[in-house]
């Protein structure tokens, strides 16, 4: 049971994580000012989501492993975040799609965990909720103007989102961890949050004249550690200073 | 006017309340493709340290300003006329935001 929460906890923790050092590598490069800092202010909310839940997969494991240790001495295959929030930042229509896709199903997930039997969960998950609504506003709103912004931007994003769609077959995709914690009233039953998540991407393709794509039958595990290629990149970059100069501190 | 060339987007002026209560003040300004991109860039810019509570924008094109050349005109008159200053009765000190 404490394993599984365990092993559910990281996964929530390791995909905001993961996702937030993605965002981070947009500081300095983003196409304005103004979207620098948009997307430093998302990345933060996300850095900071991991925080609270690293230091609690800490206290479960009940080992005296902080919310340090578990980000920057673990592994790749130790880290479970879901596929999609390690893609590469690629153009900016690639992180807009993949942010709103996850923005909208952390949405679904934190307003779900509210009501979780772990208090904890439960309380972290209203904090982040509440920074949530305002990704999806912001991922949203320019996958609007992309969409249906000029024929350049519309191919881009529409490309995209062809390219990142099959990351989304795990978001619910439940296996034993999953079905445990729901089992023990901890995380909502995945494919239940499946429908809103669909209906509320439907709306904002559809007002993006774009199209969806076909799900493909293949889902990724990256909440079991097997990850694709781009990971081991982004752990690289993100540990090199813990491990190059361990407990190195401001 | 000045024409904003298609590829650029167009200034807004940002204005920010601190609490409820005071007025919003004039805080900078933000590019943006429309207002609702300019309330959630100037979130993103200028609220990052919980300056406020209520956002405005405007574009910076319907903004009418003075002539700087008109400065004297304007503004000199006023200087000779220190009775129209509320310096010559006590403030109650409860009034906080005067």
């Amino acid at each position: 049971m404490s394993d599984a929460r365990l092993q559910y906890v990281l996964r929530l923790a390791d995909t905001s994580l993961v996702l937030g050092q993605r965002l981070a590598e947009w500081v300095g490069h983003a196409p304005a000012l103004e979207e620098d800092l948009g997307l430093a202010n998302v990345s933060l909310d996300l850095i900071g989501q991991a925080r609270l839940l690293l230091t609690y997969a800490g206290e479960i494991e009940g080992r005296g492993r902080t919310e340090d240790d578990l980000a920057m001495s673990r592994d790749q295959s130790d880290y479970l975040n879901l596929a999609m929030a390690e893609q590469p930042n690629g153009d900016f229509a690639c992180t807009i799609v993949r942010q709103f896709l996850i923005d909208a199903f952390q949405l679904e997930l934190y307003e779900a965990l509210q009501q979780s039997k772990d208090a904890r969960l439960a309380e972290i998950a209203a904090k982040a909720l509440k920074e949530t609504r305002y990704h999806v506003r912001y991922s949203a709103s320019w996958m609007v103007r992309l969409g249906d912004g000029t024929e350049e931007s519309h191919r881009r994003t529409q490309e995209a989102l062809n390219n990142l769609w099959r990351y989304t077959q795990e978001f619910f995709a439940a296996d034993a961890v999953d079905e445990e914690m729901a089992r023990a009233g901890i995380a909502p039953v995945l494919a239940e949050l499946a429908p809103r998540w669909s209906a509320r991407v439907d709306e904002v393709l559809r007002e993006a004249t774009l199209q969806r794509p076909v799900d493909t039958p293949y889902s990724w595990h990256g909440k079991r550690g097997d990850h694709t290629e781009h990971l081991g990149y982004l752990l690289a970059e993100m540990q090199f200073l813990h491990r190059a100069y361990p407990g190195a501190t401001w | 006017m000045t024409r904003v060339p298609e590829s650029e987007w167009p200034l807004f002026e940002v204005f920010i309340r601190a609490r409820s209560g005071l007025e919003h003040k004039h805080v900078g300004s933000v590019h943006a493709a429309d207002a609702r991109q300019a309330i959630e860039h100037a979130r993103d810019v200028y609220t990052r340290r919980q300056e406020g509570v209520s956002i405005w924008v405007v574009r910076s094109s319907d903004i009418t300003a003075s002539d700087p050349s008109d400065a004297e005109a304007l503004f000199e008159p006023a200087k000779d006329k220190v009775y129209r200053h509320p310096t010559f009765y006590a403030i109650p000190e409860e009034v906080k935001n005067l």
